[in-house]
C-alpha cells in the first residue's frame, strides 16, 4: 500500500471516529463546508477562474432540495439529486454567460448574477423568503436508515462527502483534469493546441456548480433548513477565504481550510460576536499579502525546500 | 391628462424622481471604481465600505464632534480619502505585480474588517441622521412633491460627476493620469511619478466614496450593512458600463437608477433585480459592455 | 507525487487539531437530573429590535431568576445563556439546536421575530424542550404551527388587530393600504388586521413589502401615497415603523393620510417623541405606569437599565417566573410534565390578572386600547400612554373555536 492511500485510510479513519468526540452537527457542517470549498477549489485552483457568485449553487439546491423533500414528498436520495441538477444547470446557464469574459469581469458577473438568484429567492413564493424554508424532513435513507438521528445522518454525510471527494479526485488527475491546468497556465496556448477552451471552462463550471450544489443540499438536510443565509454573497466570499487559506490547487487545502474557518466562526461567534467578520476579513487580508499558497501550499512548499536541501548536501 | 397607462403622473414623476436619486449614488460611486480600475487596474470591492465610511463620519462628526452637514460633507470624503491612501501604501501597492484578482479578494477581506468594525460598534440597526436644516421642506410643483434635499443630491453628484470629468478629460494632470494608465514605464521616463498619480489616484476614488456616503447619510439610516447592498449593484452597473469610459459611468449609474425607478412603479417585484437581467442582457448582445472596448 | 502525500500528511495532522479546539465534547445529561433548570434567551441583540428585547431581555430574564431563587428558596440550581439572533432563522434556530444539544437548555425564551420563532418552535418540538415566546407576534405560532412544546405569551398579530385595528376602523378609518414587513411577522399582522377591517366595513386598497431592516422607505411610502388611502397601516415594529414614521413626514404624507403603526412599543414612543405620535391608537398587552404592582416592577427594571420596559421585557420576566414555578410545581424539568401544569394554573402576577395557558399554547390575559398623550397632557417622564379601554382576554385574541392548531379538541 502506497504511503499516500495510507495517509487517506487514516483521514477515513478519524472521519468516522470524529462524532464520538466532537458534536456530530458541528463536524457535519464542515464536511459540507469542505465539499463546497473542494468543488470551488477545482474551478479555482484547477482552472484558474475566480466565481464570486457559488453561494447561488450552493443555495438553490439547498431550496430545491427542500422543496422537492417536503412540498413534493421526494425520497431523501432523490430530493438531493434534485437539488444538485438544478444546481448544475444553474451553472450551465451562469457560466455560459459568465466564461464571455475574462479575469475580474467574471469575477463580478458571477457575483452579479449570484445576487440577482439571492432576490429571486428573497421574493419566490417557495421560499418562504426571509423565513427560509423550514422544518425539511431528513427522512429515512432508501427507505430504511432514519436519518433524523444525528450519528446515522453523520455517516450518509461522510458518505457523500468521502464520494465527491474521490470524483474531484479523479476528474483533477484526469485528461480532462490535465487540460483545465493547461487552461489556467496558459490560455493561449492551450487554444494554439486546438482545444476548445470555451468548453473545458463550461463543463469544469458546471461540475464545481453541481457539486457545490451537492453541499449545499447536504448542509440543508443537516440543519433541516433551506435559508437565505447559504445564497447571500458572504457564503461566497466565505468560500474564496477558504480555498485560499487551505491552499487553492491543493487537493487537501480547501478541507484544511473549511474546517478552520468553520471551527474558528463556531468557536469564536459567543465570545466576540461580530468581531468575527472583522477576523475573517483579516484572515483573508493576510492569505493575500503573505500567505498566498495557502496553509497546505506553504508547507509543502517548506517541505520541498527541506527535500531540495538534503539532496544538496 | 393626470394619468398615462393608468399610472398617476404624480407617482410616476415621484419614482422617477427617486431613481435619479438612486442613480447618483449609482453614477457616483461606478465614476469611483472607474477611475480606480484605469490607474491600478483593481476593482475596489472595499467601495461599498468606503461609502458606508462616509457616512459613518458624517454621523459621528455630528454625534460626537457637533459638526454640521455642510463641514461634514467635505471633511468626510477627506477623511476617508486619506484612509484610501493609506490602504494603497500599506497594502495594494505590494500587489501591483501579481493577478489583479488578488486586488479584488484584499479588497473584499478589507470590506469585511471594515463592516465588522462598524457592526461590533454600532449594531446593524440604522442610525438616523437629520436633514439639514436648510434643505427641509419641499417643493410643491403641483404634479409632484419634490424634498430640497433629494434635489439637492441629484445636483451634487451632477456636479461633483462633471467636476471629475473635466479634471481627467481636460486638465494637465488628467493627460498625466491618462498617459500613466496607458503607459506606465513611458511616463515615468517622462519623468512624472507614476506611483505618486497612483497613490492619489486611489485616494481620490476612496474620497468620492467617501462623498457619496456623506451625501447618502440624511436619505438613509447609516448602517454598516449600507454599503454590501448597494455594492453588488454598483458592479452590475460597471458590467453593463464597460469600464472604459469616466463618462460611460456617469450615464450608465443614472440610467440605471431611473429604469429601477419606473419598475418600482409598474412591477415592484422585480424592483431589485432588473439591473441583473440588464446586466444579462448586456453580456449576451455586448460582452465588453455599452461604452467598453474590449481588451 | 512526494509532494501530494505530504499535503495528505499534513492535513491529517492539521484537520484534528482545529475540530478538537471545539471539542469540549458537552453532550450533557439532559433532565432535572443535572439538577440545573437552563433557560436560554433567543433575543435581537445588536438589530432593529434589541429595543424592545435585547440587553433589556436578558436583564427582565435575570431578574426573574434572581427573584425566583430569592422567593421560593429552589432545590435546583437555575441559570440562564443567552444569544443574538441576528434576526436570521437560521442562526436562531442552529443556536437553539446546540443549545439543547450540548448545553442541555431546558428552555428558550423571549425570541423576538416571528420568522426566527417559526423555526425555534420546530427544533423544541423535536427536541422535547420548552419555548416560551414572547417577543414574537405571529398568531401562526398558536394557530397552524403551534406544537406541545409552544407557549405563546405577550401578544399575537389577531390581537394586535383586533384590538387598536378594529377601534381605528370604527372611528371611520375605513380604507387602508399596507407597509408590510416581508417576513411570517408583516405578513401575519397584515392578514390579521385586513380581516378586521374588512368584517368592520373597511376595504383594502393594496400593500406593499418591504424588508426587514430596510435603509429607505420613500419608494414604499409614494406608493402609499397614490394609492389614496385614509390609513396606512404599519405592518412592522421596532426601528422599521420609527424609519418609516419619519420619512412620512419628509414627503409631507401625514397631511392627508394617518399612519397607524399596528404593532408599536413605549421605546419607539420615546424614540419618536410625544409631536409625532400623538392620537394614535395602539394595542398595548402591559403598560408600565398602570398599577402599583406594574410601577413597582417598572422602577427596579428602570433603575437596572435606564428605560422603562416594553411588554416583550415585562413578558419575559413572567414567562420565566411561570415556568420556574410549574417546574417547582411539577419536581421535573420534564417538557410535558411542565407543560401540563403551566396550562392547568392561572398566572396572577404584574403582568397578568388570571392569566390562562390554554391548549394551543396562547396565553390569555387582558390587553389594552392606548391612545398616545399629547405633549401637553404628558406630565413626567415615559408619561405616554391613556388606557382608552381594557379588551378581556376571550375577547381580544383568537378564539379556539376558529383554530387550526390540532392540539384543540373540538
Amino acid at each position: 500500500m502506497s504511503r499516500q492511500a495510507f495517509a487517506y485510510l487514516a483521514l477515513l479513519a478519524l472521519g468516522i471516529a470524529l462524532p464520538f468526540f466532537v458534536y456530530p452537527v458541528l463536524v457535519m457542517k464542515v464536511l459540507c463546508f469542505a465539499l463546497f470549498a473542494c468543488a470551488f477549489n477545482l474551478l479555482l485552483g484547477y482552472t484558474g477562474l475566480l466565481s464570486f457568485g457559488h453561494a447561488a449553487f450552493f443555495g438553490t439546491a439547498a431550496y430545491v432540495a427542500g422543496y422537492a423533500i417536503k412540498g413534493w414528498g421526494f425520497p431523501t436520495e432523490l430530493g438531493l439529486l434534485a437539488g444538485t441538477a438544478a444546481s448544475a444547470f444553474l451553472g450551465w446557464a451562469v457560466g455560459s454567460l459568465a466564461i464571455r469574459r475574462t479575469g475580474i469581469y467574471f469575477a463580478m458577473v458571477t457575483l452579479a448574477l449570484a445576487q440577482m438568484v439571492y432576490f429571486i429567492f428573497l421574493q419566490a413564493p417557495f421560499t418562504g423568503g426571509e423565513d427560509g424554508l423550514q422544518g425539511v424532513p431528513r427522512g429515512r435513507l432508501l427507505g430504511l436508515i432514519d436519518l433524523s438521528r444525528d450519528l446515522n445522518l453523520y455517516y450518509f454525510v461522510l458518505a457523500i462527502f468521502v464520494f465527491a471527494f474521490w470524483l474531484i479526485y479523479r476528474t483533477i488527475h484526469s485528461p480532462f483534469g490535465h487540460v483545465l491546468t493547461a487552461i489556467r497556465e496558459n490560455e493561449p496556448r492551450a487554444i494554439s493546441l486546438g482545444y476548445d477552451v470555451a468548453k473545458y471552462k463550461l463543463l469544469a463550471f458546471v461540475l464545481s456548480a453541481g457539486l457545490s450544489g451537492l453541499a449545499g443540499a447536504t448542509k440543508m438536510l443537516v440543519f433541516k433548513f433551506a435559508t437565505l443565509t447559504d445564497a447571500h454573497w458572504h457564503a461566497s466570499g466565505e468560500v474564496v477565504l477558504m480555498t485560499i487559506l487551505g491552499g487553492m490547487g491543493t487537493v487537501l487545502g480547501p478541507v484544511v481550510g473549511s474546517s478552520t474557518i468553520v471551527t474558528l466562526q463556531n468557536e469564536l461567534a459567543d465570545k466576540v460576536g461580530s468581531l468575527v467578520t472583522v477576523i475573517m476579513g483579516m484572515i483573508f487580508v493576510v492569505c493575500v499579502l503573505a500567505f498566498r499558497r495557502g496553509i497546505v501550499g506553504e508547507i509543502s512548499a517548506l517541505y520541498k525546500r527541506m527535500i531540495g536541501a538534503r539532496n544538496e548536501q | 391628462m393626470t394619468a398615462i397607462f393608468d399610472i398617476p403622473i404624480q407617482a410616476l414623476m415621484a419614482q422617477l424622481m427617486l431613481g435619479l436619486v438612486n442613480g447618483s449614488f449609482y453614477a457616483v460611486l461606478s465614476l469611483g471604481l472607474a477611475v480606480i480600475f484605469g490607474m491600478l487596474n483593481i476593482i475596489n470591492f472595499a467601495h461599498g465600505a468606503l461609502y458606508m465610511m462616509g457616512a459613518f463620519l458624517a454621523w459621528m462628526g455630528l454625534e460626537y464632534l457637533g459638526i454640521g452637514y455642510w463641514p461634514s460633507l467635505l471633511l468626510a470624503p477627506l477623511a476617508v480619502g486619506l484612509f484610501g491612501i493609506l490602504i494603497e501604501r500599506s497594502m495594494l501597492q505590494w500587489l501591483y505585480k501579481l493577478d489583479h484578482l488578488y486586488g479584488l479578494l484584499l479588497t473584499f477581506g478589507l470590506a469585511l474588517v471594515i463592516e465588522g468594525f462598524f457592526t461590533n460598534s454600532y449594531g446593524v440597526s440604522g442610525q438616523p441622521y437629520s436633514i439639514p436644516a436648510e434643505l427641509t421642506g419641499g417643493f410643491n410643483l403641483g404634479f409632484m412633491f419634490l424634498p430640497y434635499y433629494r434635489g439637492w443630491v441629484i445636483l451634487a453628484s451632477l456636479l461633483v460627476c462633471f467636476a471629475t470629468w473635466f479634471g481627467i478629460e481636460k486638465t494637465r494632470l488628467g493627460a498625466y493620469l491618462r498617459a500613466a494608465t496607458e503607459n506606465p514605464q513611458l511616463t515615468q521616463a517622462f519623468g512624472i511619478n507614476v506611483p505618486l498619480m497612483v497613490m492619489l489616484t486611489y485616494g481620490f476614488g476612496a474620497a468620492l466614496a467617501g462623498f457619496a456616503g456623506a451625501l447618502a447619510a440624511p436619505v438613509i439610516q447609516v448602517s454598516p450593512l449600507m454599503g454590501s447592498h448597494l455594492i453588488i449593484t454598483v458592479f452590475a452597473v460597471v458590467v453593463i458600463g464597460g469600464m472604459g469610459s469616466i463618462l460611460g459611468s456617469i450615464v450608465t449609474g443614472l440610467g440605471l437608477g431611473v429604469i429601477e425607478g419606473l419598475t418600482n412603479l409598474l412591477y415592484p417585484a422585480a424592483s431589485n433585480t432588473v439591473v441583473f437581467v440588464i446586466m444579462a442582457i448586456v453580456l449576451m448582445v455586448r460582452p465588453a459592455g455599452l461604452f467598453g472596448k474590449e481588451k | 507525487m512526494r509532494c501530494k502525500l505530504l499535503n495528505v500528511a499534513v492535513a491529517a495532522l492539521l484537520i484534528p487539531v482545529a475540530s478538537f479546539a471545539s471539542a469540549e465534547a458537552k453532550t450533557a445529561a439532559m433532565k432535572l437530573s443535572d439538577n440545573t433548570v437552563k433557560i436560554g434567551v433567543l433575543t435581537d441583540m445588536s438589530g432593529v429590535y434589541s429595543d424592545l428585547g435585547g440587553q433589556g431581555a436578558v436583564t427582565a430574564v435575570q431578574m426573574a431568576i434572581d427573584d425566583f431563587k430569592a422567593q421560593y428558596k429552589p432545590k435546583f440550581n437555575i441559570e440562564m445563556v443567552y444569544a443574538d439572533h441576528q434576526n436570521k432563522a437560521d442562526v436562531g434556530s442552529n443556536k437553539v439546536r446546540e443549545w439543547y444539544d450540548t448545553e442541555g437548555v431546558d428552555m428558550v425564551t423571549d425570541v423576538l421575530n416571528s420568522g426566527v420563532a417559526l423555526a425555534v418552535a420546530k427544533v423544541t418540538q423535536e427536541k422535547k424542550r420548552v419555548v416560551m415566546f414572547v417577543g414574537s407576534a405571529s398568531t401562526r405560532l398558536t394557530d397552524q404551527d403551534c406544537t406541545p412544546n409552544t407557549v405563546h405569551y405577550a401578544y399575537d398579530t389577531y390581537s394586535l388587530a383586533n384590538v387598536a385595528g378594529k377601534a381605528i376602523v370604527k372611528n371611520g378609518g375605513d380604507t387602508w393600504f399596507f407597509l408590510t414587513s416581508d417576513y411570517a411577522f408583516g405578513h401575519s399582522l397584515e392578514k390579521d388586521t385586513s380581516e378586521v377591517v374588512k368584517a368592520n366595513g373597511g376595504k383594502v386598497l393594496g400593500s406593499v413589502r418591504h424588508p426587514l431592516n430596510a435603509s429607505d422607505f420613500s419608494s414604499y411610502l409614494l406608493q402609499a401615497q397614490a394609492s389614496r388611502a385614509k390609513i396606512i397601516g404599519l405592518a412592522n415594529a421596532g426601528g422599521d415603523t420609527i424609519n418609516a414614521i419619519k420619512a412620512a413626514s419628509e414627503f409631507g404624507i401625514t397631511k392627508n393620510q394617518q399612519l397607524a403603526g399596528l404593532l408599536m412599543f413605549i421605546t419607539d414612543i420615546h424614540a419618536l417623541g410625544l409631536p409625532t405620535t400623538q392620537g394614535m391608537l395602539l394595542t398595548a398587552g402591559f403598560y408600565w405606569d398602570r398599577d402599583d404592582e406594574t410601577r413597582k416592577f417598572s422602577k427596579r427594571y428602570f433603575d437596572k437599565t435606564k428605560r422603562n420596559p416594553t411588554m416583550v421585557q415585562a413578558g419575559d420576566y413572567s414567562a420565566v417566573t411561570t415556568y420556574l414555578k410549574a417546574v417547582q410545581a411539577a419536581g421535573t424539568d420534564d417538557a410535558a410534565a411542565v407543560m401540563a401544569k403551566m396550562k392547568e394554573t392561572p398566572i396572577n402576577d404584574f403582568f397578568a390578572k388570571n392569566g390562562k395557558i390554554r391548549a394551543d399554547g396562547r396565553m390569555i390575559h387582558d390587553m389594552y386600547l392606548v391612545q398616545v398623550k399629547k405633549p401637553s397632557e404628558s406630565k413626567y417622564p415615559w408619561d405616554y400612554y391613556i388606557i382608552k379601554s381594557v379588551v378581556p382576554g376571550d375577547e381580544a385574541f383568537q378564539p379556539l373555536s376558529v383554530s387550526q392548531c390540532p392540539l384543540v379538541k373540538k
